[in-house]
């Protein structure tokens, strides 16, 4: 049963240089410890040319020009680690952790699938440089002797069964990783390399170095029995990055998200996944900063929690004073026909979750965020982009130190297109459409329509905007589905009347009404009487009513303190025209229409009009248009 | 080309073209919305995906639900100024995919809406050509110039009311019922020619002449007149109720 090994050479290192390529054409090394004893502990081929050692203090690599030091990060390491088992599960289900830095797959029936070992191997390589890390490929029939031959050859290697003793023979013992007395034993006798030590009679090696000894000269002759032991891969998909210097601006932020992304993207191509939620956690630098154009101030030990609603993907319940009854604005809650959100029971969802914050215990303040995503995808570009946006729109108060972004994996979408599939905007493409739109209007005031379950008038919500999975009522589905891709014929809608819309003034504009018994509504009996109204007051003009219909009176949420009671009126009201005057107020009226036609001296208009039962004002809702 | 829903406008312009832009003008109260709400209800329930820039957030869902929109494949965007407005639109035929984007500027004044640079309509209309787009523009005045393929100004002809019962004694009650308002429309400018039903009569879907949709208007159709008339919602309402009771 073949194996191959994937082992990534100076694996500290190359973790550090995934995060920031651009550290591989430079001379770079790694330090860790405590300060003051703070040693290179990994360096590469052009720093080593400079002079760079292993074991160097930092006082003394500083000394070194040209050269690039890093701060080892467990994070850094942790995710290259992740992404060596996402590349590993790409290719085979069945997997052993061996190492940080080292991954053996058990190959058993993929020679066929990707023509050869050889091949296989060459693509475990290829997608390795993919991911970041260099690595050295091995195959072998047996996990301990793949993992020899990944350690101690460089690039590609395929063991054949029947030489597997004869390659890994010209290895150097210290390949095996024997312990240190039985290092200086061999060296004593002689033997340097693995072909030396299979060479030796089993028995009196045996005697001499005990069942260690006879375990390193299986391992040397490619005959370790040993079984795979499987792991079972976590799913999760976090990259990390440190910042040595901590950014302030945008640019070089969405450069440092677009890497991680990047990165994340590929792991989770990789597993077949995608995500539809992804977190962003940044450590910002304490202290008073003025970055992104905004002025942060430290939040001492507090929790601050800033407003969700601008998330693109959060599902709006009325929050703001915009999203229900018609979306009217704050001063068109005079209206008692309007309710305040609060009031009526409805709270904004905390669906993403962004918070600006300081920890409790301790100094750096924290900024995290959650993108969701109505569905799954992992085109880094798209999701780049939504961040940007959201940077943008909510920018750190303080410079960042720390980046940390976790997906959630989520299964891909599939889509089949079709001649006669209807017309729907890309679903990736519509997020970042409606990401910009809602960055330019804000973010409240885009979505879809949703009728709230309530008879107030006008009561709707901006909800999430997503076509794929609205439904047709049930009564329309069939015609739909008839008449879906080909252009509805005239005879179709032959037999329909269009439905006269309302087109509602946001807020409800204030009006004056005469009654038909010539008295002006003023007193609270009069109100309570119901009269038709005969003339109408607003937008500055008195209009005479030429037919009214009403009144229509509904009520509801007595129980709650925003109840509503009102009395609705259709009315057609003829105004007089003021020549050649237009205004603000008039371009909402019929006036704006007589302002254009010069010869008609009266402008009329249906308008629907509502009296408000508790205080007896009287609202222009709206005109039918 | 796409039926509006409103066979009287579908047979006078013989459908809204897609990749154009049609331009809606007329006086508050002229059937604009009601043009725009049919077409909607029309797109919509052919799973079709559709915008509306709403430059003053005047847009009645409850009322469009009613007229048979499916409100899931409407995005609305409310705009409290031009500039948003434009920007949004811009970005959604930018973006694509959907049915038909439109640019409600109704409510505005026509003062900031004549103020809106022609390079911006033209830029309107080359976006959305060639894709299967319809870009409505709804305004109180035709501004879009020779931008626009289509041309439709409306206007207000007469309310329709009826008694619905009698008059109570105290003479308080009213005896009339809206059931409907007419309206006129005219075709102002129009791009693309018009197919002939078999029998010769104007009547079947336009067929769009790309070849004409530059400069060169086709304007055989130009001048043209008709009528409609639209419902209130409730009397729908109420024939389902009625169909639900008898059911």
């Amino acid at each position: 049963m073949p194996f191959a090994c994937i082992h990534v050479l100076n694996f500290i290192l190359q973790s550090a240089l995934r995060i920031e390529p651009g550290l591989r054409a430079q001379a770079a090394g790694i330090l860790d410890g405590n300060p003051p004893f703070v040693t290179v502990i990994a360096r590469n081929k052009k720093a080593g040319s400079l002079g760079l050692q292993i074991g160097m203090t930092k006082s003394q690599a500083e000394q070194i020009q040209g050269l690039q030091l890093r701060r080892r990060s467990i994070e850094h390491e942790t995710a290259a680690h992740a992404a060596l088992v996402d590349l590993a599960l790409s290719f085979s289900p069945r997997i052993e952790e061996t190492a940080a830095d080292t991954i053996i797959l058990d190959l058993a029936g993929l020679a066929q699938l990707f023509g050869g070992f050889e091949k296989l191997a060459q693509r475990l390589g290829r997608r390795a440089k993919k991911f970041g890390l260099s690595a050295q490929v091995a195959v072998g029939s047996n996990p301990e002797a793949a993992q020899l031959a990944a350690r101690g050859f460089a690039g590609v290697t395929v063991l054949a069964a029947d030489e597997e003793m004869e390659r890994l023979g010209s290895l150097p013992v210290i390949a095996l990783n024997p312990s240190f007395e039985i290092r200086e034993t061999l060296e004593r006798w002689g033997v340097r390399t693995c072909r030396a030590l299979a060479a030796l009679p089993v028995a009196q090696l045996s005697e001499r170095l005990g069942q260690e000894g006879v375990r390193l000269q299986e391992l040397a002759r490619g005959a370790s029995g040993r079984a795979l032991i499987p792991t079972i891969a976590a799913m999760e998909f976090e990259e990390a990055m440190e910042l040595d210097t901590a950014v302030s601006e945008l640019e070089p932020l969405s450069f440092l998200l677009g890497r991680l992304l990047d990165q994340l993207c590929g792991r989770l191509s990789a597993r077949a996944l995608a995500t539809n939620e992804i977190r962003l956690r940044m450590e910002l630098e304490p202290g008073e900063e003025e970055i992104f154009g905004i002025a942060g101030k430290r939040q001492n030990r507090v929790y601050s929690q800033s407003s969700t609603t601008a998330d693109s993907s959060s599902r709006r319940e009325s929050g703001a004073p915009r999203n229900d009854n018609g979306g009217d604005r704050g001063d068109a809650n005079r209206q008692s026909g309007t309710r305040h959100p609060e009031r009526a029971g409805l709270r904004p969802a905390p669906t993403n979750a962004e918070v600006n914050r300081a920890e409790p215990d301790a100094t750096v303040l924290i900024y995290e965020h959650v993108l969701r995503l109505p569905l799954a995808m992992r085109d880094s570009k798209a999701l780049l982009r939504l961040w940007r946006l959201h940077l943008e729109a909510h920018p750190p108060a303080s410079p960042i130190v720390k980046i940390t972004m976790t997906a959630e994996p989520a299964k891909v979408r599939f889509a089949q297109s079709g001649l006669f599939v209807p017309l729907s905007p890309d679903p990736e493409k519509l997020e970042i459409t409606m990401a910009r739109t809602g960055h330019s209007v804000g973010a409240a005031n885009i979505g879809s329509p949703e009728l709230l379950d309530t008879h107030r008038p006008l009561s709707f919500r901006v909800g999430r905007f997503n076509p794929l999975e609205a439904s047709l009522p049930a009564n329309d589905s069939g015609e739909s589905s008839v008449s879906s891709g080909v252009s509805l014929r005239i005879a179709e809608s032959a037999s329909l009347l269009p439905a006269t819309a309302l087109r509602v003034f946001r807020p409800a504009m204030p009006a004056k009404v005469e009654a038909r018994d010539n008295s002006r509504d003023t007193t609270h009996e009069t109100m309570n009487k119901v009269h038709a109204p005969a003339r109408v007051y607003f937008g500055g003009v008195w209009g005479d009513v030429m037919a009214a219909s009403g009144p229509w009176r509904s009520s509801g949420d007595w129980w709650t303190e925003d109840p509503w009671n009102q009395d609705e009126w259709d009315l057609e009201i003829e105004f007089p025209v003021p020549a050649a005057k237009e205004t603000n107020a008039f371009s909402r009226t019929a006036f704006s229409h007589a302002a254009q036609k010069a010869e008609s001296t009266r402008a009329r208009g249906v308008y629907r009009i509502v009296r408000e039962r508790a205080s007896g004002e009287w609202f222009v809702r709206g005109v039918y248009d | 080309m796409v039926a509006c829903g409103i066979p009287e406008i579908d047979h006078l312009t013989g459908g809204l073209p897609r990749g154009c832009l049609t331009e809606i003008s007329g006086p508050i109260g002229s059937g604009r919305t009601s043009l725009l709400v049919s077409l909607l209800s029309a797109l919509t329930k052919r799973e079709e995906s559709c915008a509306l820039v709403d430059g003053r957030d005047s847009f009645d869902p409850c009322g469009a639900e009613e007229a048979g929109v499916v409100l899931g494949r409407l995005l609305l965007v409310r705009c409290t100024n031009i500039e948003q407005a434009l920007r949004a639109a811009d970005l959604l035929l930018h973006g694509g995919g959907f049915g038909l984007v439109a640019l409600d500027l109704s409510d505005l004044p026509i003062a900031s809406v004549r103020r809106v640079p022609l390079n911006v309509w033209f830029r309107f209309r080359r976006m959305v050509e060639n894709t299967p787009t319809v870009f409505m523009l709804l305004e109180q005045e035709s501004c879009a110039k020779t931008c626009a393929s289509l041309v439709l100004r409306l206007e207000m002809k007469m309310a329709r009311w009826r008694s619905s019962f009698k008059s109570g004694n105290d003479g308080n009650s009213q005896p009339t019922l809206l059931s409907g308002l007419q309206f006129n429309a005219e075709v102002v400018r129009c791009r693309f020619e018009r197919a002939k039903s078999e029998d010769g009569s104007p009547g079947g879907l336009a067929s769009f002449n790309s070849a004409a949709s530059d400069f060169a208007a086709v304007d055989s159709y130009e001048g043209t007149r008709c009528s409609f008339e639209s419902k209130p919602a409730w009397t729908e309402l109420t024939k389902k109720r009625r169909k639900n009771s008898e059911a």
